[in-house]
């Protein structure tokens, strides 16, 4: 028995170590440091305060931007859900064999390659001069020129493409877990495709459209790059503003707090989805 | 089963899907060929951009640390992530409950929240910015994935084979090297794969954690893009992508996305 103690102790330990100090400790360092008044390595004297929370909540811009990560984030994610569930779909039901396994290795091929060069791949798509320019003037040679880099919608393309095999992926994984045989039962008692969709697909598979919305929501409030690559001077979101108390500004007692606040955001809306989420896994 | 035959309006749509998420890719490649340095059009086929590339010394050296840092992520997640797998899947013990909640926070929470955490600690406790900070980050970030593959693997073989090999007297790291390590081989090839990508993907930690001067390829991109871009900088996108994209390829033969079907 101590002997099977020691190999526990030898396998986990490293890990655990690592956690701490890469994860455990950096995030209880941040909170310490969201409640000075200054940043320990100036000149001035720090102290513990308040007003860096004070500040998020009495300045209508902080909240204004809270909004606006959170609703970028919910409209990225229904985006997602609605382009990716019928592909994950005709991948899981229409296809079978070779091609399924093919098509679904050229969903998720692209996502594994770097995600900043995708964005950066897209201001060469939605530039003015850019394709999407060019082929209206192709079809319109009067139009005026149409560059919609560097505008919100330019962001949100730009996210959907980021975290859309995600979500494919996700509801892929609970699409191909579905009994056949309930779909084969269903048609045979005479229901329609839009019955069997309705009523034992979509609920089936919430879990794998549900965690796929997480995994596209979280990141989404905190994106500081896409905003700042598609959007300009549209481009400003809770990410960005935190991104320049460390690196414009060096007001890390701000961008501490800040950052908690966002994490707070994270862990309410996963809060709420945790008792719907718990009751679907139970019935799947 | 549903219809198993393909109509033609489904394909269409997964076509539609495949071309938004293929465009952005094609274009940049093709620009990194395209002769004019501010993409203009019509298209003149120039490979420049690739022999300017051999001689910028930023880039390339940016690219060295790139690669040294993902393959030392890639050892060390490996080996720690596939010991702690093996202790999940064969021992209960105290602290293994709060070791699992532990490898939660690298996937649930936005990155530039961890990365901005780990700059104020590293600058806190002295460990400072550099190579070696970035290794910290990205194992932590990797490891949690290493361990899901590793573990599932471990988990579709049983016990039975190592309790016959220490029945018939080999000692545990024996049984280890000559029963369970080839058992689980192709999971740990599969997670070590995962754990370079996630390495040399990497943008978010190495920009906060990269010290002026030591910079990853990912991080000398985005400085590039906020300068204004060049086709040097489509001319690395595309040897990135097409890295990844192989070494996805090579996840894919150990790895089954599409389920055994």
């Amino acid at each position: 028995m101590a002997r099977q103690g020691r190999s526990i102790f030898a396998l986990t330990v490293p890990t655990f170590l690592w956690l701490t100090v890469a994860v455990v400790l950096p995030i209880t360092v941040m909170f310490y440091f969201s409640f000075l008044s200054a940043s320990p390595f100036g000149t001035k004297p720090a102290s513990l305060t308040l007003d860096n929370y004070a500040t998020f909540f009495t300045k209508d811009f902080y909240s204004f931007l809270a909004w606006r990560s959170i609703k970028l984030g919910l409209l990225v994610a229904a985006l997602c859900a609605l382009i990716g569930f019928p592909a994950a779909l005709v991948l899981s039901h229409r296809l079978s064999g070779y091609w399924r396994e093919a098509l679904l290795l050229l969903v998720i091929l692209p996502f594994w390659s770097n995600a900043l060069i995708r964005i950066f791949a897209w201001t060469m798509v939605l530039r003015e001069q850019g394709l999407v320019d060019q082929a209206v003037h192709a079809v319109l040679p009067w139009a005026p020129s149409v560059g919609i880099l560097y505008s919100y919608p330019a962001i949100v393309i730009g996210l959907v493409h980021s975290f859309l095999p995600y979500m494919i992926l996700t509801c892929y994984i609970s699409l191909q877990a579905i009994d056949p045989s309930l779909v084969d039962a269903a048609r045979g008692l005479g229901a329609r495709d839009h019955t069997i969709l309705r009523r034992i697909i979509l609920p089936l598979s919430f879990p794998g459209l549900a965690v796929g919305a997480i995994l596209t929501f979280v990141p989404v409030v905190g994106a500081f790059m896409e905003p700042r690559i598609l959007g300009g001077r549209q481009g400003i979101t809770m990410g960005t503003v935190i991104e320049d108390q460390f690196t414009e500004v060096f007001n890390w007692p701000l961008g501490a707090a800040l950052s908690f606040i966002l994490l707070g955001i994270v862990l309410a809306i996963l809060a709420l989805c945790y008792p719907l989420l718990r009751a679907r896994f139970r019935l799947g | 089963m549903m219809k198993k035959s393909l109509s033609g309006l489904s394909l269409a749509y997964l076509l539609l899907v495949l071309g938004f998420i293929y465009l952005p890719i094609v274009i940049m490649t093709a620009m990194a060929f395209n002769e004019s340095s501010s993409y203009a059009l019509p298209f003149r086929f120039s490979t420049k951009w690739f022999e300017q590339l051999a001689s910028n010394d930023i880039l390339l050296r940016a690219g060295w640390n790139s690669v040294l840092l993902a393959a030392a992520n890639t050892v060390v997640a490996t080996v720690l992530g596939t010991m702690t797998a093996i202790a999940f899947a064969r021992y209960t013990f105290r602290g293994k409950v709060l070791l699992q909640i532990l490898l939660f926070p690298p996937i649930a929470i936005p990155w530039l929240i961890l990365a901005t955490a780990m700059l104020i600690f590293f600058f806190y406790s002295g460990i400072g910015r550099g190579l070696h900070a970035m290794l910290l980050a990205h194992v932590a970030l990797s490891l949690p994935y290493v361990i899901v593959i590793v573990g599932a693997r471990l988990q579709s073989f049983g016990t039975d084979l190592e309790e016959a090999a220490a029945t018939l007297g080999a000692s545990p790291l024996q049984t280890f090297f000559r029963v369970t390590l080839p058992t689980i081989a192709p999971g740990v090839m599969a997670a070590a794969l995962f754990a370079f990508g996630i390495s040399f993907d990497q943008f978010v930690t190495s920009y906060f954690l990269s010290p002026p001067g030591v910079t990853t390829l990912p991080v000398e991109i985005y400085a590039s893009i906020r300068k204004g871009f060049t086709p040097e900088i489509n001319a690395i996108s595309a040897i990135i992508i097409l890295v990844s994209m192989l070494l996805l390829l090579a996840v894919s033969r150990f790895y089954r996305f599409a389920g055994n079907s």
